[in-house]
């Protein structure tokens, strides 16, 4: 076990150096300036172009950069500072991210509680019609874009019905961040929901499953157990991937409901054109999915005996 | 005229059924079909399938030729006489028939005529998915050793880089975003997901009887790869790139939400324009929306429907 996670860890570093390197020549072998954008269409001397751009080491090749950029980050936790507004990126970074890590921990808490019990309930009764209305609503919130059902959201229960506030206050409480976590965990949910009945209907025909019930067994631990531990597997393989996923997916959720967390930061970082904020961002979201996708793997061990690490 | 035949014509019929029968009856050859003739039996019945299909065929019709919907121009502004104005549901077809939007142009002629540049951005993301993502699998899959590891490991940085956000980097560039731009920039992180399924699948197809036979008799690698590998490993593949196909649908739409996608008329620009109106008249919004859902909710339907008809465990 400890010598499989030391090599999966070993096995990360080509994959974090590879994807933030990515990320970095995205950002910067791509036409346009981020010093040139600080002065809009007046635009600025040369002089003083050239001297900014020495100050950030942007005059520097890319790679020689990348390495300037990466070794300030690990030796010094240096991310480095945003050309914007001279303040370094680790301020921006611990504003945005406890916003953003609420809002995605909420929505990964509805999707897998409300998911995997909406496919559960679909499963055990496939073919009948729950099961039905469960896989058509989930189809139909699969197809609907996130940012059309975020509007939904906003004018039935913000504006018609005067339920909840359209938009978040900077104070980003729980009960404020019920809608857009809703709306953010809703595609997550609906693949959940489906993943999980496929996997549970499946597994129903399954001869453990004939034996365990013949023996007597009572039919909260057949399923409970029995089932479950069984079928949970590509759903914790889904769940793992999606916590990283649902927060960068937070951009257009935080845009429509105003939410100053890290899509909100991500976006300004593009549009701006400033590659050390975004790198910066962009690398801690792949940390945590790499870190989401370790522990997946070693979940599998727990759910199913039968795998073994060497 | 059947009760006019005569008894002769009876006595030869029956001499003719007699003399068949005398022959030996021809075995009737067994008629083995293929994993996708079996799917096609399957599907011709079901409706999710037929559903789905035929709504693509419409999408695919409206596509081409928009004007055989709608006689109004969708880029027609009329400021001054249809500023919000609302639909009029009794005008069918009709330009006024969605009501018009905060420029005055006509949303049903703008909803119909989104559905080119979805489609096209669609398919064409598709294609490039799964002609680059397809060959990196399969040679990663066939190979193994130490270009799957190299192939692997790149797959892997690609798929580290979130979706939407890799795209918007990308789109950010360009100025001009026209359908190849978009199409680039989605395929540029989309490959990934098709290039682990075909590895899976052709991993799987590799240790079979007939690949290994293939090998025994001296057939080529690409032989192998291309006669005998790929048709047994594409049917996975074809299921995941239907169903991306909807998803980079939805993608384009958003992208086009966040001011980053096409130029020119697109379901997603709309979206984003009505949703600047949404106090006061939601059906700018709705309309875009509702083609735009039910064009992925189409292809989502169709690829599933193709996996449960592959696959034999759910028959």
């Amino acid at each position: 076990m400890g010598r499989y996670v030391a090599r999966r860890l070993l096995q990360m570093i080509p994959v974090f150096i590879g994807t933030t390197l990515l990320i970095f020549l995205m950002v910067y072998a791509l036409p346009g300036d981020p010093v040139r954008g600080l002065f809009g269409d007046k635009g600025a001397s040369p002089a003083v172009l050239r001297s900014l751009r020495h100050e950030y080491g942007l005059d520097k090749p890319v790679l020689v950069q990348y390495y300037d950029y990466m070794k300030g980050m690990i030796l010094h936790l240096d991310f480095g500072t945003q050309v914007a507004s001279g303040r370094p990126v680790t301020d921006i970074l611990g504003e945005a991210f406890p916003v953003t890590l609420r809002l995605a921990g909420m929505a990964f808490a509805f999707e897998a509680v409300l998911g995997i019990a909406l496919g559960v309930v679909s499963g055990l009764r496939a073919g009948k019609a729950v099961d039905t209305v469960i896989l058509v609503v989930t189809l139909l919130l699969i197809s609907i874009p996130i940012f059309v059902l975020g509007y939904i959201f906003q004018t039935v229960f913000a504006f018609k019905l005067n339920l909840l506030d359209p938009s978040v206050s900077d104070a980003t409480d729980y009960s404020q961040l019920l809608m857009p976590a809703i709306v953010l965990a809703s595609v997550s949910l609906a693949y959940v929901a489906r993943l999980t009945r496929t996997s549970v209907a499946e597994n129903m025909r399954a001869d453990y499953m004939r034996t365990a019930v013949a023996k007597g067994l009572p039919r909260r631990r057949v399923v409970g157990v029995h089932l479950m531990r069984n079928s949970l597997i590509p759903v914790v393989t889904f769940l793992g991937t999606d916590l990283g996923a649902l927060m960068g997916g937070a951009i257009v959720t935080e845009g429509i409901f105003n939410i100053h967390g890290v899509g909100g930061t991500i976006y300004q970082a593009i549009i701006r054109r400033e590659g050390t904020t975004l790198v910066g961002l962009v690398t801690i979201l792949v940390l945590v999915y790499l870190f989401c996708s370790l522990i997946v793997d070693l979940l599998y061990a727990v759910l199913d005996p039968r795998i073994r690490y060497a | 005229m059947p009760e006019l035949t005569t008894s002769a014509d009876q006595a030869t019929k029956a001499a003719a059924g007699a003399a068949a029968g005398a022959r030996l009856p021809e075995p009737k050859p067994e008629k083995t079909r293929s994993l996708w003739g079996d799917a096609w039996q399957d599907l011709r019945t079901n409706w999710v399938f037929v559903l789905s299909a035929v709504l693509i065929l419409l999408l695919l019709v409206m596509a081409a030729w928009p004007g055989l919907f709608t006689g109004a121009d969708p880029n027609d502004k009329d400021l001054a006489n249809h500023y919000l104005q609302h639909p009029n549901y009794g005008h069918v077809f009709k330009a006024d028939w969605l009501g018009y939007d905060a420029q005055g142009r006509s949303v049903y002629a703008r909803a119909i005529y989104g559905t080119r540049a979805s489609l096209l951005v669609g398919a064409g993301t598709t294609a490039v998915v799964v002609l680059f993502g397809g060959l990196v699998g399969m040679l990663a899959g066939y190979f193994g050793g130490w270009i799957d590891a190299v192939l692997s490991r790149v797959t892997d940085m690609f798929m580290g880089i979130p979706f939407l956000l890799g795209a918007m980097v990308a789109l950010n560039s360009f100025t001009e975003r026209s359908i190849p731009v978009v199409i680039g920039a989605l395929a540029f992180l989309g490959w990934t997901q098709t290039a682990r399924v075909m590895r899976g699948s052709v991993i799987t197809v590799k240790s079979t009887d007939y690949v290994q036979a293939a090998k025994a008799l001296g057939a080529g690698t690409r032989r192998i790869l291309f006669r005998h590998v790929l048709p047994n490993a594409v049917a996975p593949v074809i299921v995941v790139a239907t169903i991306s196909l909807g998803i980079y649908i939805g993608a384009e739409a958003t992208l086009s939400f966040l001011g980053l996608g096409l130029n020119g008329v697109s379901w997603g620009n709309d979206i984003s324009d009505g949703g600047n109106s949404i106090r006061v008249a939601q059906f700018i919004m709705l309309y875009p929306s509702i083609m735009l859902s039910i064009t992925v909710l189409a292809f989502i339907m169709l690829g599933e429907a193709v996996r449960n008809a592959l696959d034999p465990k759910t028959r």
